[in-house]
Formats: structure tokens, sequence, C-alpha cells
């Protein structure tokens, strides 16, 4: 058996999602290899070659994956990948782009979003907003999965030996080209790795009120998210958004400040380890998952906490 | 242009679904069901390229059983100009939605296909990049905005840091985001008007295509129940509880 992990990275550095695919290879009892398909990525694969549990870093350097266009990465995958009996990827917005045409070209299912190894061909993922978790069985003979981070540990980061290897496969298909970004800016833990996470909904009224989940949040280390309500009124950026069509998150504490907890959301943050509500309609089904609801005024309640933790 | 719209029927969003309880699979009985609300912004997207000119037809395409007309009127109502049911079972797997829609590209020869990024039943979102990846067509994922620009088309797409902007050459496909737009609502006229639109049925046959499943679904089960919290009186009990008994601040 063997595994290809398919690396999660801007080019300098590799991101913690990729670890946590590592162990989620691991699970599956088999060789692991990552492979880095980027330009000028020399950075993210010599991250990747330290990583614990790694047999061999495979280095796709070209200027046709610097922006991980899936037209061209999956063409790649598709090529490296079928040597390996499972190919896996961290579930994020690159590897769900990328890897489902990669399981097209190799006519084979795709899992999406893992949360846990049953056996070599059987997994655990949740379905229907996370309402239903499924268990399922591939007959394919070549696994393309892709993993959902916040259920399996990130694996260590150092003490892994493995050896770097070019490939020198190009593949531009020639139908798509990268025009720009608008990266959103923040010096705060990433949401979906942040052990604290603090997220405002329609109850925070503007974005300009977002910054009373600020001070808290540089006390406690946290990322600050929001519910889909938030995003959609304009108080906060859509990359903000926790929930079933926003990111997951897992964090050891969640702290919901003026969200009610429509199912979408609860997707996004239900296996927090510790939930705390605060929200003045103490009705709101935010309560009915939270370990600490606090009904109150959150506009009485922010400068409280700020100032009380 | 020939736009194509591809929607599924699925439980409407406000349902919380159940495992049943011998973990068959969930339960589905007497449950409401609408079009997936990915899908919904797929024709308004496809509508809105109508009004502004830029397509000349709408087509808009379900594939399940014969219930999932339903969802196809629906789009005819919003403003598709005819529609096409795939006759098959429900439950159908993405990768075999994918390769039925590329049958239906191959006789339709759309320049731009748009569906929803993903369905809020099986949470897959593939079916749009496997279709990609089966036509050789470029795709434009998890879209927030899209702009027809000759033989090409930007998509902005929403991404972990934040946005990105592809240009794909047409024809191409499209899966769009929530924030792609607000669906409008269907109004009486319209949904009358839509009964006479033309709606026609097609087999896996028809396009080639033989219906396969390379996944088998063993059981399925409620998630772990969370334990009932208590309500604390102030913020001071609740920094106490939070430092003293979760330990998750200090």
């Amino acid at each position: 058996m063997s595994t290809l992990v398919i690396a999660e990275h801007d080019n300098g550095s590799l991101k913690g999602a990729t670890l946590n695919a590592v162990t989620a290879a691991q699970a599956m009892g088999a060789d692991i290899d990552i492979l880095v398909a980027g330009a000028g990525c020399d950075g993210a694969a010599q991250a990747a070659a330290a990583v614990a549990g790694v047999s061999k870093v495979l280095v796709a350097d070209n200027a046709a994956y610097e922006h991980q266009l899936a037209e061209n990465v999956s063409l790649l995958v598709a090529e490296v990948g079928a040597g390996y009996d499972n190919i896996i990827a961290p579930a994020t917005a690159n590897a769900k782009n990328t890897m489902p045409r990669v399981a097209a070209l190799l006519d084979v299912a795709q899992i999406s979003e893992i949360t846990s190894v049953e056996s070599a061909d059987t997994f655990k993922r949740p379905i229907y907003a996370g309402n239903v978790i499924a268990t399922v069985k591939s007959a394919d003979a070549k696994k393309v999965i892709t993993v959902r981070t916040t259920a399996f540990d990130a694996a260590a980061a150092e003490g892994g030996s493995a050896t770097v290897e070019a490939v020198d496969a190009v593949h531009d298909a020639g139908i798509s080209s990268f025009v720009g970004e608008e990266v959103a800016e923040s010096d705060r833990p990433e949401l979906t790795a942040a052990p604290v996470v603090i997220s405002g909904g329609r109850g925070m009224q503007n974005g300009e009120n977002f910054k009373l989940l600020e001070g808290i949040a540089d006390k406690l280390g946290a990322a600050i998210g929001a519910s889909r309500a938030a995003v959609d009124a304009g108080f906060v950026p859509n990359d903000m958004q926790v929930g079933q069509t926003g990111k997951i998150v897992a964090p050891d504490l969640y702290i919901a400040v003026g969200i009610s907890g429509a199912i979408q959301h609860l997707a996004g943050m239900k296996d927090s380890k510790v939930i705390v509500a605060i929200n003045k309609d103490e009705d709101a089904p935010i309560f009915q998952v939270a370990d600490y609801g606090l009904v109150a005024d959150l506009f009485d309640a922010l400068p409280e906490l700020e100032s009380k933790i | 242009m020939k736009v194509l719209v591809a929607v599924k029927r699925v439980v409407d969003y406000n349902v919380k679904v159940r495992a049943k309880a011998d973990g068959s699979d969930v339960d589905l009985n007497n449950v409401k069901m609408a079009i997936n609300p990915f899908c919904e912004i797929a024709v308004e997207e496809a509508v809105r390229l109508k009004e502004a000119g830029t397509a000349t037809e709408v087509v808009a395409v379900s594939i399940g059983d014969k219930a999932c007309q339903e969802q196809i009127r629906t789009a005819l109502a919003l403003g598709a100009d005819r529609g096409i049911q795939v006759e098959t079972e429900c439950g159908v797997e993405p990768l075999v939605v994918a390769k039925l829609l590329k049958g239906v590209i191959e006789k339709e020869e759309p320049q731009l296909v748009i569906l929803g990024k993903q369905s809020i039943d099986g949470d897959n979102n593939q079916t749009g990049q496997m279709l990609g990846a089966l036509a050789g067509m470029p795709q434009g994922t998890f879209a927030s905005e899209v702009v027809i620009d000759g033989d090409k088309v930007n998509v902005t797409r929403e991404v972990d840091g934040g946005l990105q902007t592809v240009a794909l050459n047409l024809p191409a496909i499209v899966t769009t985001d929530l924030r792609l737009n607000e669906p409008r609502y269907a109004s009486l006229p319209n949904i009358m008007k839509a009964k006479k639109k033309p709606l026609d049925v097609l087999t896996p046959g028809d396009l080639g295509v033989e219906v396969t499943s390379h996944l088998t679904q063993v059981s399925v089960e409620p998630p772990a129940e969370r334990q009932a919290g208590i309500k604390v009186e102030d913020v001071d009990q609740l920094v106490d509880k939070l430092k003293n008994e979760a330990k998750v601040i200090s």
C-alpha cells in the first residue's frame, strides 16, 4: 500500500492542513509520499521533507502550477498518483477544486471530507450539514480522498528526513489563467487552526461592532469568525464564515456572540470542545449545543468579558 | 450563447433530517423537498445572463426520478427556457452525474455550464469539477462573480485566504457560491407559464452512459450528541467556569 498526500502550501511554506492529511494517511497504514506542486516552492518542499513519517517528497516546480489552477494540477496529480493506492488531500478550497478533477481523470469516485478511517476501503463522513454520519465503502482500486482537517491531529512537522525528488512532468492545459487575488490580511491565528475562535453573527448589527470581539480575541489568542448572516450583511469578509458552506472549525473554545445557531452554522463548529453562547434570546437554538450559555445583551457582556479575562 | 444549468432535488434546507433507527439510511418520508439552494443561485445567474443579452437560451437539466421534474419546473418558472430530465433512480453518485451531464453537453453544446458548488444533502462538492475534467473544460468553482468577456469568462472565486480571479476559455464550467447573487421568487403567472415550457426526458442509454456505483453506503448514524450545557448568571460566572471548570482559558 502506498499513499500520495497532496501538499497544501503557498510555495514558500507548508500549510498546517497538510499535517492533518498526513495523519489520515498514516491511519490507512501505508507508505506516505508528499507531492508539492507549485512554482518556486522549495521552501514548501523542504518543510514537507521534515514532516515525521514521510518517505519521499516529490516536487513539481513549474510556472504552470504557481496558482494551483485545477486544470493543470489535476493532470499532474493524476499522472503522479497513478502509481499509488491512495491519493489524499486536506479538504481546503484548493483541494476541493482540484481533487474531484483528479478522481474523474482516473475514473474513480472521490470520498469527500472523511472524518475517520475505518479500514483501507471504509470511511466515515458527515452528510446533510453534519446531521448524519455516513459510513461508506469504496469499490475502487484507487481511493481519492479529501480529509476534514479538524477530525485528525496534526502529524509532527519535525523529525522526518524524507528524500526530495524532482518531478519533471509539465502539464499546462492552456484553458485557464490566473488574473489576480485579494488576500484578507490578518495577524490573528488562522481560523481553521486556532485553539480559540470567537464569532459574531447578525446580532453584532454592523461591521464596526466586530471591534468588540478584537480585544477578547487578542487576550485569548483567538481567531475571529462569523456566521453567514454577518457575512451576507457585509459586516465582515466571506473568508471569516464558519459553517456548512464556509470553514469547518473545532477549537478548544468557541464563543458564539449574537448567533442564533442555524443548522448550517452548527455544521461548522459543533465539534468544538467547549462552546459558549452569548445571546439575548434565551430560546436561540445555539443554547442547545452550548456548554455555557449567557443570556445577555452582547453590547454589555463583551466589554465586561474583555475586562475580566 | 447557450447556457446549461444543472439543478438537484434535495431536502429543504430548513429540515433537520435524521438517520432511520435501523441505520440503513436517512429518513426522507414525508420530508419537504426543494431545489438545492446553490442550484437556485445557478439558475438565477443564467437568467441574469439572458436578461443582459449575453445568453440566448437557458436549459435546465436534472438527473433523478420523475419527482425531479418539479425542480426543473421551478427552474423554468424562474426563467429557464426548457428542461431536460435524465431519468435515473435517486442517489446517483457525482461521478455518474458528471458523465450524464457530459452526455447532455455533447448533445446541447452549451458555451457555459453553471452548477451549484455542492448539494446540501451529500455535501460532496464534486460534480462540477468532475464534469470539467470529463468534458475537458476549464472550471471556475465557488464563484462569487462571473463576467463574460468575449470568448473568455472571468470568474472571481471564494478561496481560503480571500478571493481569486481566473480567466477561463469558453466553453467553461462555473459552480456557484452563496454570494454570487440573490435568487428571485417565481411569480404565479411565471409558474403557470412554466407548465407549458418543453421538458424532454432522456435515459442514460440515450447518452451512452452506464449507471454504476463506486461507493456503497454501509450505514448512517446520528452524530455524537453534545451534553446539555448550563446557563450562567453573568459574565463573572462565565469567566469562572471557563477558567476553573472547562479550563480552556487561564
